[in-house]
C-alpha cells in the first residue's frame, strides 16, 4: 500500500519515501525560511510536469499559500499519479505475462534440445546398423561370389572327381544354410549342366579309349602273340563227365528252353509260396470274420433300437455274403474276393462302432466309478490297512531277528572290544529298560524308607508311651504302697473317686474292648508266647492300654499277655512284681473278672 | 576256443577248399596244401613267381595261382601232383583271373579290360569276350553256376551279357538304363540280376534272367548314391547301402522299399544293445603270470579288452570326410547277411569303429558294436548267426544274439588280425595277419566264456 502511496516514478518514490521518513528528523522540505524557494522549486517541477498551475504565495512573506492553484496542482498530481499507477499495473501484468511466456519458451527450448540429442543418437545408431548390414551384405556377397567362383572354377572339362565332390557338398546341409531355395536350384542346375558336360566329355574320352583298345586288340591279333598259350600236361575231363557238345542251333534252343524252364520253376515256386501265403491270409481273414460275427451277434439285439430294421437288413446281407463267401472260398475269382473283402469291411466297421460304443460306455462307467470312488467300502480299506500293518510288523520283526543274528555273528567274529562295543550298541535298548526298572526300584526303596521312618517314629512313640506307662505304674505302685500304709482310707477314697469318675466315662469302651479280646484271648492263652509283631501300633490298642493303665489288671489273660510281652523286654523283675500285684488286687476287679473267667474256663 | 600255431603266408593268400577238407596257403612262390583236420602238409607246389592270386576250383581238385605281374597262371591238381598247367596271357597283361563255376575253365581279364579270355582245361580252347567293363563288380556267376553276367561297355552305353556257363553260349545281351554301370549281382536263387549305377546317381535296376527289366529303384537325386548292394541268402531282401549313411531294404515281390536303416551318430534306441569295447592295460603281473607270459610271449604288451553294455543315448565317434579327396569315407560300404537271413551287419565308413547288426524279422536295430579301433573285416558264420570281426589288433571279436566276446589271440610276435574267414562248417576261423595265419577253433562249450588256452601242435 505504501507502494501505491509513493511517487509515480520509482526514483522519486524513493526520494519521497526518503523525505517522508526523514521529515521529522532532519527537517521538512519546506520550512518557514525557504517558502519562496520551495515555491519556486515546486513551480519548476510542476512546469516540468507540464502543469500550467502556478502556485503563488498569498503574502509576500510566503507564510500562506494561494489555496486554489495548490489544490488544482495537487488534484492534477493526483490524477497523474492515478494514471501512472494504472499504467504501472498494466505494465506489471504484461511483464508477468512476458516472463511466463519466456519460461514456457525456455522449457520448450530445452525439450527440443533433448529431442535433438535423442534423434542425433538414434541417427548414429542407425548409421551403425546400416554399416553392419552393409558389412554383412558385403560378406554375403563375397560368399555368394565365392560359391559362384567355386562353380566357375572348374574347368570346362569336368572330371568325375569334381562331380563326386559336388555331390558330396550337396549332401552337407550346413553348406546351404546361407543359401535360399533359388540359389539351391541355381546350383542344382549348374550341377546338372556340369553333369551333362561331364558325361559328354566322358563319352568323348571313352570313345577315344575304345578306339585305342580296338587298335590294341587289332595289333595283338595282327602280331600273332606267340606267348599267348596254354600248356596243359593232359586235357581234363568235364566235371560232369559228359563230352563237350558242338554249338548248334539246337543247343541254343535248348539253352533258351532251359532258361525258361528255370525261370518258370522259380516263378512257380514263388507263386506257390504266394498262394500258400494267400490261403493263409484268407484263412486268417475268415477266422477274423467268424470271430467278429461271433462277437457282434450277441450284442446286436441289445443295440437294436430305432435302426432295427436297417440292421436286420444288414445282417441278412451278411448272412448272404457269408454264405456266398463260404461257397466261393475255394474259387479265388474276383467276385468272391470282392464279396469277402466287402463283408469283412462291413464287419470291421461294425466292430469298430461297437468297440467305440464300448469305449464310451467304459469311459462312462469309469467316470461313474470315479464319482463313486469315495463310496469304496471303508471296511475293506481298513482290513487291507490292517493286513498291511500286520505284514509290516512281521517284516520288522523279521528284520530285527536278522539283525540280531547278524550282530551275533559279527560279535563272534570281531575282537572283544569291538564286540563289546557292538554289543553295547545293540543292548542300548535293554539298558534303557534296565534303567527304567532301576528307577522303579529306587522309588520303591524310597517308599520303604518312608515306611521305615514311619515305623521308627511309631516305635519311638511307643517307647515314649511305654515310658509314660512305666511312670504310671510306678505311680500306681507308689499309690498302692502308700495304701498299704496307715493313710490308706484317705487315699483310697480319693483314688476311688477319681476311678469312678473315670470308669463311668470309659465303661462302655472297656466292655467293648473286653469283648473284642474275648475271641483273641483263647488263642493267646493257649500259646501265650510273646511275639514282636503282636504289638501293633493301632490307636485302639493304645486306647485300650490307656484304659488298662487306668484300670490295671483287668483280665488275667490279657494282662498276662501284656505282661509277657513286657517281660520279654524288661526282664524277670517286673514279672515278679506283676504277679505280686495280681495276687494283691484280684478283689478290686471282680466285676470284670467274672465275665472273663467264665469265658476262660 | 583253441588256437593253432602260426603259419606263414604272403599276400593274405589262404583259402579253404570248397569241400572244407584242405587249406591252401601261398608263401611267396610256394603253394602249400594242408589237411584241415591235422594241419599236416599234403602237397607243396612251386610256382614260377610270387603268387598274387590263388583260388580253389569248385570241385576242390584244382588250385589256380595267378602271377599278374608276369601275366601267368599256373594250375595245380590235388589228385595228380605231377599234373601241371600253365597259361600265359602274353604281352597284353593280366589283371584278374578266376575259375568258372564248373572248375574246367579259367576266365582271365586282360589289361585295360580289353577282353576276357576263357581258357578251357578240357579242350585247350580259348574264347574271348569283348568290351568287359572295368567297374566295381563286372562279372558275377549265379550261385548254382549255370549263368554268368558280364557288364560291358560299348559306344558309351552299358550292356549286360548273360552267358550259359556250360558252353559259354551268349544267352542274352541287353542294354541297361544306367549312366555308368558300377556293379551287378545275381540273386542267390539265380533269377534276378541286380544292377546298380555309379555313385553319381542313386539307381538300382533289377533284371530277370531273360533280360526283362523288373523294377527300378531310386531313393533320391542330386547326391552321391549307392555304395554297396547285398542280397539276403533267401533272395527275399536286397539291401542297398548308400552315401547318405542309410541302408534300404527292398522286397522281392514288389521290389519296393520295406525298411530303411539309419546310422545315427547318437543312438537312443532303447531296444538295441550297444556293446562298447573297453580297453585296460594289464596290471603288473604276478610271478606266476609273468612266467606264463614269458612262455606265451607278447601278451604282456597287449592291452586287455572287454565289452561293456552301454545304456542309450550313446555317441558314436564320427569322422568328417574330406570332400576334396576321392572316394570319400562316408556312407555304408559293407553289408552282410547272416546265413539264415535273420541278421544284417553293416558298417558306415565315417563311423569306422562301429558295426551295426540289424534284425531282419523285426526290421530294427539289434546291436551296435563299438570298437576301439576301425573295423577291418567282418564275416558271418556260414552255419550259425554268429559274426566274427577284427580291427587289426591281436584280438578276435565275436557277436551272437546271446552276447559279445573279445578274445585275445595267444600268438607270439605281435600277431595282428587283418582279416578273417570262416570255414564252411563254422567250426573254425582262419585269422590272417600281415604274413602269418592262425586257425581259431570254436568250441561249443567254451565259446561263450572266451577262455584262452593254446593247443600246441608239434608237427613237421
Amino acid at each position: 500500500m505504501s507502494h501505491v502511496m509513493m511517487s509515480p516514478s520509482r526514483q522519486s518514490n524513493l526520494e519521497l519515501a526518503y523525505s517522508l521518513s526523514t521529515y521529522s528528523v532532519i527537517g521538512a522540505f519546506c520550512t518557514e525560511d525557504n517558502v519562496p524557494q520551495c515555491l519556486l522549486h515546486i513551480n519548476q517541477e510542476l512546469a516540468s510536469l507540464g502543469l500550467p498551475v502556478c502556485i503563488e504565495a498569498s503574502s509576500p512573506e510566503g507564510a500562506n499559500l494561494n489555496a486554489v492553484p495548490v489544490l488544482n496542482a495537487v488534484y492534477e498530481l493526483l490524477q497523474i499519479h492515478r494514471r501512472d499507477m494504472c499504467t504501472l499495473e498494466e505494465m506489471e501484468k504484461e511483464q508477468m505475462k512476458k516472463s511466463s511466456s519466456l519460461d514456457l519458451i525456455q522449457m520448450t527450448n530445452s525439450r527440443l534440445k533433448d529431442q535433438l540429442e535423442l534423434s542425433i543418437r538414434e541417427k548414429s545408431g542407425l548409421y551403425e546398423t546400416e554399416r553392419q548390414l552393409q558389412l554383412k551384405l558385403k560378406t554375403l556377397q563375397r560368399c555368394l561370389k565365392g560359391e559362384k567362383d567355386e562353380v566357375k572354377l572348374f574347368p570346362p572339362v569336368c572330371c568325375k572327381k569334381q562331380l563326386v565332390y559336388f555331390h558330396l557338398r550337396m549332401q552337407e546341409p550346413d553348406q546351404f544354410v546361407c543359401l535360399d531355395l533359388g540359389q539351391v536350384q541355381k546350383l542344382q542346375s549348374i550341377i546338372a549342366s556340369r553333369a551333362s558336360q561331364y558325361s559328354h566329355d566322358a563319352k568323348r574320352k571313352e570313345r577315344e579309349a575304345a578306339k585305342l583298345k580296338e587298335r590294341l586288340s587289332q595289333l595283338l591279333i595282327d602280331r600273332k602273340d606267340k606267348k599267348l598259350a596254354i600248356d596243359v600236361l593232359n586235357n581234363l575231363g568235364r566235371s560232369d563227365g559228359k563230352r563237350s557238345q558242338w554249338r548248334t542251333t539246337k543247343a541254343t534252343a535248348s539253352h533258351e528252353g532251359e532258361m525258361y524252364k528255370f525261370l518258370l520253376c522259380d516263378y512257380e515256386e514263388s507263386q506257390k509260396s504266394l498262394v500258400l501265403e494267400n490261403a493263409e491270409l484268407k484263412k486268417v481273414l475268415q477266422q477274423m470274420k467268424k470271430e467278429m460275427m461271433h462277437i457282434l451277434s450277441p450284442c446286436q439285439p441289445s443295440s437294436r433300437g430305432a435302426t432295427a430294421d436297417e440292421e436286420l437288413a444288414e445282417s441278412d446281407e451278411d448272412e448272404k455274403t457269408r454264405d456266398s463267401s463260404r461257397d466261393t472260398l475255394d474259387q479265388s475269382c474276383e467276385h468272391a474276393r470282392e464279396q469277402l473283402t466287402n463283408s469283412i469291411r462291413l464287419q470291421w466297421r461294425k466292430l469298430r462302432n461297437h468297440v467305440e460304443k464300448l469305449d464310451n460306455q467304459a469311459s462312462q462307467v469309469l467316470h461313474q466309478m470315479e464319482s463313486n470312488k469315495d463310496m469304496i467300502p471303508f471296511e475293506t480299506h481298513q482290513d487291507e490297512m490292517e493286513r498291511m500293518r500286520h505284514e509290516v510288523q512281521q517284516c520288522k520283526e523279521f528284520i530285527h531277528a536278522q539283525q540280531q543274528l547278524l550282530q551275533q555273528q559279527l560279535s563272534t567274529s570281531f575282537d572283544d572290544e569291538t564286540a563289546a562295543l557292538l554289543y553295547d550298541c545293540y543292548t542300548l535298548e535293554e539298558k534303557e529298560r534296565l534303567k527304567e526298572e532301576w528307577r522303579l526300584f529306587e522309588e520303591q526303596k524310597r517308599n520303604f524308607e518312608k515306611e521305615r521312618r514311619n515305623f521308627t517314629e511309631a516305635a519311638i512313640r511307643l517307647g515314649r508311651e511305654k515310658q509314660a506307662f512305666e511312670e504310671d505304674r510306678a505311680a500306681w505302685f507308689k499309690n498302692h504302697f502308700l495304701n498299704m500304709t496307715p493313710f490308706t482310707n484317705r487315699r483310697r477314697c480319693s483314688s476311688s473317686d477319681g476311678q469312678s469318675s473315670l470308669s463311668i466315662i470309659s465303661e462302655p469302651e472297656i466292655r467293648m474292648s473286653v469283648k473284642a479280646h474275648k475271641a483273641k484271648a483263647s488263642t493267646y492263652t493257649t500259646f501265650s508266647t510273646p511275639k514282636s509283631s503282636r504289638s501293633t501300633a493301632a490307636p485302639s490298642t493304645t486306647d485300650l492300654y490307656r484304659t488298662l493303665r487306668l484300670i490295671p489288671d483287668c483280665s488275667s489273660s490279657m494282662h498276662s499277655n501284656q505282661v509277657w510281652q513286657e517281660s520279654s523286654t524288661n526282664g524277670d523283675e517286673d514279672i515278679r512284681i506283676k504277679s505280686k500285684s495280681r495276687g494283691l488286687h484280684c478283689s478290686d476287679l471282680d466285676i470284670f473278672a467274672l465275665g472273663e473267667d467264665d469265658s476262660l474256663t | 576256443m583253441n588256437f593253432s600255431e602260426l603259419f606263414k603266408q604272403s599276400n593274405q593268400l589262404c583259402k579253404v577248399s570248397p569241400d572244407g577238407k584242405y587249406l591252401a596257403t601261398c608263401v611267396q612262390y610256394r603253394l602249400v596244401v594242408r589237411d584241415v583236420s591235422t594241419l599236416q602238409i599234403l602237397h607243396l607246389y612251386t610256382c614260377l613267381d610270387q603268387v598274387s592270386h590263388m583260388e580253389w576250383s569248385s570241385d576242390s581238385l584244382f588250385i589256380l595261382c595267378a602271377m599278374y605281374k608276369r601275366g601267368l597262371i599256373q594250375v595245380w591238381s590235388l589228385e595228380q601232383p605231377d599234373w601241371h598247367c600253365k597259361i600265359d596271357e602274353g604281352s597284353i597283361g593280366l589283371v584278374s583271373s578266376r575259375w568258372s563255376p564248373d572248375g574246367r575253365h579259367i576266365l582271365n581279364t586282360t589289361e585295360f579290360h580289353l577282353r576276357v579270355t576263357v581258357w578251357s582245361l578240357c579242350t585247350k580252347a580259348v574264347s574271348y569276350m569283348k568290351y568287359p567293363k572295368a567297374c566295381q563288380k563286372g562279372i558275377d556267376f549265379s550261385k548254382d553256376g549255370g549263368y554268368m553276367a558280364l557288364a560291358e561297355r560299348r559306344d558309351c552305353k552299358d550292356y549286360v551279357s548273360i552267358f550259359v556257363c556250360e558252353d559259354w553260349h551268349l544267352l542274352r545281351n541287353f542294354e541297361t538304363e544306367t549312366q555308368d554301370l558300377s556293379g551287378l549281382e545275381w540273386s542267390p536263387n539265380g533269377c534276378v540280376l541286380a544292377v546298380w549305377d555309379s555313385c553319381l546317381e542313386y539307381k538300382v535296376l533289377l533284371y530277370s534272367l531273360d533280360g526283362r527289366l523288373l523294377s527300378t529303384y531310386s531313393a533320391y537325386e542330386w547326391s552321391l548314391g549307392v555304395k554297396c548292394v547285398s542280397w539276403s541268402p533267401s533272395s527275399q531282401f536286397l539291401a542297398i547301402g548308400s552315401y547318405d549313411e542309410k541302408v534300404r531294404i527292398l522286397n522281392h515281390i514288389t521290389w519296393g522299399k520295406i525298411a530303411q536303416f539309419e546310422h545315427p551318430a547318437s543312438i537312443d534306441n532303447t531296444k538295441a544293445t550297444v556293446y562298447k569295447e573297453v580297453e585296460r592295460r594289464p596290471a603288473v603281473p604276478s610271478d606266476e603270470l609273468l612266467q606264463h607270459n614269458i612262455k606265451v610271449g607278447s601278451t604282456l604288451l597287449n592291452t586287455k579288452s572287454k565289452y561293456e553294455i552301454c545304456a542309450p543315448p550313446i555317441q558314436i565317434p564320427v569322422v568328417k570326410p574330406d570332400p576334396d579327396r576321392a572316394n570319400p569315407k562316408i556312407g555304408v560300404s559293407v553289408l552282410a547277411f547272416s546265413s539264415d537271413s535273420r541278421y544284417l551287419a553293416s558298417r558306415n565308413d565315417n563311423m569306422a569303429t562301429a558295426v551295426w547288426v540289424w534284425d531282419m524279422q523285426k526290421m530294427s536295430l539289434e546291436a551296435v558294436l563299438e570298437q576301439t579301433a576301425a573295423v577291418r573285416c567282418f564275416q558271418w558264420d556260414p552255419r550259425h548267426p554268429r559274426l566274427a570281426l577284427c580291427t587289426g589288433n591281436s584280438k578276435l571279436y565275436l557277436w551272437s544274439p546271446r552276447g559279445c566276446v573279445s578274445v585275445q589271440v595267444p600268438a607270439e610276435g605281435g600277431f595282428q588280425v587283418q582279416s578273417l574267414s570262416w570255414h564252411c562248417s563254422g567250426d573254425f576261423l582262419i585269422l590272417l595277419g600281415k604274413d602269418q595265419l592262425c586257425l581259431c577253433y570254436m568250441d561249443a562249450e567254451q565259446e561263450e566264456n572266451g577262455r584262452l588256452w593254446r593247443r600246441k601242435k608239434d608237427r613237421k
